[in-house]
């Protein structure tokens, strides 16, 4: 009985890989991740340096880089693709990442007026 | 009237986590690969993460555009992001060859499996050529852990006016930074060259042949992705922003 049930996950996995990527597919991607990182030099290069010290600079880098992050994990790492219990197993953790971002950010800021306070004694 | 509910109760649920089966639907080993590859991702977020409030907190940091301005061997100046550009079309490249390596797989091709697995690992190799060139750059510029350049070439990776004892804090902070993350980025470029190869050798000698299946190289090829994505990640927050 369970040797049977076996052979029936095997066959189900088997069928699951096939969808998804042609060889036509993973090139769109490439292009796309291509053109994203060409879309990012453009900035850092021509754009950046005419407006010093912009702050809407580096949100542009920061979600060029989450695209790239997302094309990369769906299509070439293939998750899109997977059952929902797996992507939401990999993709619900990562609020622990963004918990800690939001922690040391809070920290770092902290410290910048530490700073500050501390010079203006001295 | 008892029969029916009985007929309801005894009925076999289907849903995915009624059990009897897993709710996943992968194999073992590739759903293990995407764990520790998740655990991975924890451990590189902390780092960067770690690298970004130190970085927020410095009043000064050296510039990235004046760090990263040389081609090693060719040019010397006044290139900046052109070679790690070049470092990220490689590893780009090297995961589309990934990709079409896992493709032919699917169709048990074992000749285009071959062929798209080493030019992945000569793409592998590449990088690591690469970093090791920026890396010998860098040092000789005065970098290394714990160590900074003399003066005057610190002034250089600063805007003017900058005090010496702020460009030299911040500097160490980058030293430091740089060469531990792009070192553990490094050493899992390396770790994946060298499970490539041995991968390859495997589809040589017909171990996935007998076995049917080239689930193996969809494995290797999910922690290939990861470098290639970490290295998305150390490119943005060390050479953009």
């Amino acid at each position: 009985m369970s040797s049977e049930t076996a052979t029936i996950h095997h066959d189900d996995a088997a069928h699951g890989e096939h969808e998804g990527m042609t060889k036509k597919r993973i090139l769109n991607v490439f292009y796309i991740l291509l053109g994203i990182t060409a879309v990012e030099f453009f900035v850092a290069l021509v754009i950046a340096p005419k407006h010093p010290g912009a702050l809407w600079i580096n949100p542009i880098y920061i979600v060029l880089t989450l695209v790239k992050a997302f094309y990369i994990i769906a299509y070439f790492m293939h998750l899109k693709f997977e059952k929902m219990g797996l992507i939401m197993a990999i993709v619900l953790p990562v609020l622990f990442i963004i918990g800690l971002i939001l922690v040391l950010t809070n920290e770092s800021h902290y410290w910048i007026e530490l700073r500050r306070a501390l010079s203006s004694l001295l | 009237m008892s029969t029916v509910v009985t007929q309801q109760v005894d009925e076999v649920k289907s849903t995915p986590w009624s059990g009897g089966r897993s709710p996943f639907n992968v194999e073992y080993g590739k759903m293990m690969m995407w764990f520790f590859l998740l655990s991975d991702a924890f451990t590189f977020s902390s780092l960067l993460i770690s690298y970004g409030a130190l970085r927020f907190s410095a009043p000064v940091w050296p510039t990235p555009s004046l760090v990263f301005q040389s081609f090693p061997g060719l040019i010397e100046k006044d290139a900046p992001l052109v070679f790690v550009g070049l470092m990220t079309l490689i590893l780009i490249l090297s995961s589309v060859t990934m990709v079409l390596a896992v493709e032919a797989g699917h169709r048990n091709a074992k000749k285009e499996v071959v062929t798209w697995m080493l030019l992945t690992v000569v793409g592998g190799l590449m990088f690591l050529g690469c970093q090791a060139l920026e890396w010998n750059h860098l040092y000789h510029e005065g970098f290394w852990w714990s160590k900074i350049p003399n003066k005057e070439t610190l002034q250089e990776f600063f805007k003017p006016g900058v005090p010496l004892s702020q460009q030299q804090m911040s500097s160490h902070q980058f030293a430091n930074l740089f060469f531990t993350i792009t070192g553990f980025h490094g050493f899992h470029v390396f770790s994946g060259v060298v499970i490539n190869i041995i991968i390859t050798i495997n589809v040589l000698i017909g171990t996935y042949a007998k076995r049917g299946s080239y689930l193996m190289i969809e494995k290797v090829g999910l922690y290939w992705h990861f470098v290639d994505l970490v290295w998305v990640f150390v490119f943005t927050f060390f050479y953009l922003v």
